[in-house]
């Protein structure tokens, strides 16, 4: 495993300075051949951005695990074939979860020569991210950031592979239809709690407004600071509004006190339904709070279980003493998607890599897409999540049906 | 919105919350009333000794509450440890170059903790987290109510110490008049450095009490260590009733302020409580004594 390199630390070696030295000199020599490069195989720079410290550190570092497995594989099988074998050289950047240090990152990882980068989870920092990337026309690849504001500004050089807000939502909100339908509609109300960034209030705002259509009520709002240290007064609210639902959209941290503090002040609801929820699919906290987390239902990005890359990926994780949380398929599936857009471009330049990501066709990933296609605002059309519950001490996809290993155990039984 | 059922919680919820913050204050306003300095590093060494009280936990199945003397007795001596061989020496007797140095191990700490731990979050799984009492109508867990009366407690005790001891004493005296103390034949290095031990032994109790309801990370102290600076000055620099005192002010601050603003604006009237402190009463409301 490879130590994370902080960011602000020099992140140039020496070799690596002369090395891009040489190759910026080489071609401004050669104007316009970096075939002549190639051939050498030059290792092409790949930023990987995630927020791998601060207050949602957890899941930045999760993503940097999965960009670096897949990294590591693609060097093993013989590097980009269209430019000679060159290998792929992450260059590590920290967002710290600050969308303002997240730019700067960029302009750093700019300087540095990367071709592309991936990231970088959080919807505020991603913002901030593909903005910075714009000026310098690299191509960004995100991973998971779901604000449907990043896809959507007239930026070319964004790809979004995952589903935003919009998708997610609208299946979150069919598929409890299907669910609340089948147990003969016994939920009605619906209390929301969310984080109070972009991502939470986003989604938070999106909800309100079409709950409604779909015949529920919102009865109360409730929104928290990240990070919130007790949320003894925000479950005593909650309590005091009897919903049928709880839809939580919070952070991993905030999540889990969330989960322990309902369950110490003995909040009953037919389900708890989080719509992208921190940790309502990680295996982390239902491994460390199986009771808080027992039949917990998320709509999320989840990796497709029948894949064989999905079972070599969570083993190998796994054997790390890692948690397979979505981030990691997710950014391994960004990485292999950028290695078939560099293979394709037969070029490191920005420009090229950005034409190839676009025209992208792929259907290689490990996610239950049956492909990666990006329309014109740059967002992958086949991108869609899937509904999981925590049944005993696993994950299972509930929904949708060709997917499920497991039905949908709603509504809930009472925990105590 | 002015349900009662929700002010009485707002109230517990205050007040428990406060009672931490107040325990993470008492180790901050003790050294600052000794040594004069503001201990950076305290959110650190707070993370460090919740990563203590997780590993205890995991690695020997020790309990939380079973781990408070291993923990208070650890960090004393790592406290002691620091202010002896590290921050006393490289001080020169020059406080800027305290600070500095405090900056220092706090940044020290962090990233070995990052090394050593990655971004992770972790938590830990005791039988009785989900116990809870109901109180009128407001179910109070119960870890939280043993952090809340322990908190009390360790500020008694802390407090009789410094009152009743002839360490105590000595303390006073050395937080007084520095030359005379060492006249009347007090080791004065000694004394700093078991008043550090004293304010890191503090975080490690709190760690105790904190890991069975909350959750640690590498940054967790940010979350605790400015709300704490907020205390000492609100009660008085290097005043125990003062951080006890303005502990459970910040706590019920915090709480009412999400109540009545909501959540995430609720945390405003914290900074709001501390600007006003400085403004019209920079001494805090209980002076600077020790």
């Amino acid at each position: 495993m490879k130590k994370p390199t902080r960011s602000g630390n020099l992140g140039l070696s020496r070799r690596s300075l002369v090395k891009g030295s040489a190759s910026l000199a080489a071609l401004t020599a050669l104007g316009g051949f970096p075939q002549v490069l190639r051939a050498q195989g030059a290792a092409v720079k790949v930023g990987v951005l995630h927020p791998v410290t601060g207050a949602i550190a957890f899941a930045g570092t999760q993503a940097r695990i999965g960009a670096e497995m897949a990294i590591e594989e693609i060097n093993k099988a013989g590097g980009i074939k269209s430019l000679g074998g060159a290998k792929i050289e992450p260059v590590f950047g920290d967002t710290q979860g600050k969308p303002e240090i997240a730019a700067t990152e960029v302009d750093r990882m700019a300087n540095e020569g990367i071709v592309a980068l991936i990231g970088s989870f959080a919807s505020s920092n991603t913002l901030a991210t593909t903005q910075a990337a714009a000026k310098h026309g690299i191509p960004c690849i995100v991973d998971v950031a779901v604000s449907d504001k990043i896809v959507g500004r007239g930026l070319d050089n964004v790809f979004r592979f995952s589903p935003g807000f919009g998708k997610c939502s609208e299946d979150a909100l069919n598929n409890l239809v299907k669910i609340n339908t089948v147990a003969g509609g016994i939920a009605k109300t619906v209390t929301i709690i969310h984080e109070d960034s972009l991502f939470g209030s986003g989604l938070a705002g999106l909800l309100n407004k079409r709950l409604p259509d779909f015949g529920f009520e919102v009865i109360e709002t409730i929104a928290h600071a990240t990070p919130t240290r007790d949320f003894g007064n925000v479950v005593t609210k909650l309590r005091a509004t009897k919903p049928d639902l709880i839809v939580p959209a919070n952070y991993y941290n905030e999540y889990v006190l969330l989960a322990r503090t309902m369950l110490q002040q003995r909040v009953e609801a037919k389900a708890v339904y989080s719509v992208l929820g921190g940790a309502a699919s990680n295996y982390r906290f239902v491994q460390e709070h199986p009771k808080a987390a027992q039949y917990i239902m998320d709509c999320n990005h989840w990796a497709d279980p029948r894949k064989d890359g999905t079972k070599a990926l969570r083993a190998k994780v796994e054997a790390t003493g890692k948690f397979f949380t979505y981030e990691i398929p997710m950014n391994y599936d960004c990485l292999h998607l950028c290695a078939d857009a560099l293979e394709r471009a037969a070029s490191a330049d920005r420009a090229a890599v950005k034409s190839a990501l676009a025209a992208t066709n792929w259907k290689g990933m490990i996610m239950p897409y049956q492909a990666v296609e990006f329309d014109e605002t740059g967002q992958n059309i086949h991108a869609l999540p899937v509904n999981t519950q925590i049944i005993g001490d696993d994950i299972q996809i509930i929904f949708p049906e060709e997917l499920a290993t497991a039905e949908a155990v709603y509504p809930m039984p009472a925990r105590g | 919105m002015l349900d009662p059922i929700l002010l009485w919680s707002g109230l517990i919820n205050g007040l428990l919350q406060g009672s931490i913050y107040a325990l993470v204050a008492l180790g901050l306003t003790l050294i600052y009333g000794v040594l004069h300095i503001i201990n950076f590093a305290h959110g650190s060494l707070l993370m460090l000794a919740m990563y203590g009280v997780f590993l205890l936990f995991t690695n020997f199945g020790i309990d939380p509450y079973a781990a408070l003397p291993i923990l208070v007795i650890g960090m004393f001596a790592l406290g002691y440890g620091l202010q002896r061989v590290l921050i006393g020496r490289a001080s020169h007797g020059r406080d800027e170059n305290i600070l500095l140095v405090t900056l220092g191990i706090s940044i020290v700490i962090e990233n070995l903790a990052l090394f050593f731990f990655q971004g992770d979050t972790r938590t830990i799984d005791v039988p009785y987290a989900f116990d809870s009492i109901e109180i009128a109508g407001v179910f109070v867990a119960i870890p939280r109510l043993i952090a809340f009366g322990a908190a009390l407690l360790i500020a008694a005790l802390l407090w009789l110490m410094i009152q009743r001891s002839d360490v105590g004493r000595a303390i006073r005296a050395v937080a007084k008049e520095k030359q005379g103390a060492r006249l009347v034949g007090i080791n004065v290095d000694h004394i700093y450095a078991v008043s550090y031990g004293i304010g890191i032994a503090c975080l490690g109790a709190a760690a105790c009490l904190l890991m069975p309801t909350y959750l640690v990370y590498p940054t967790v102290g940010h979350a605790f260590v400015l709300i704490a600076f907020t205390v000492v000055v609100l009660g008085g620099m290097g005043s125990f009733p003062g951080a006890l005192l303005g502990g459970l002010l910040i706590g019920l601050c915090e709480s009412f302020g999400g109540l009545f603003l909501g959540e995430s604006f609720g945390q405003i009237g914290i900074f709001l409580v501390f600007i006003a402190v400085l403004l019209f009463r920079p001494s805090g409301l209980l002076g600077a004594r020790v």
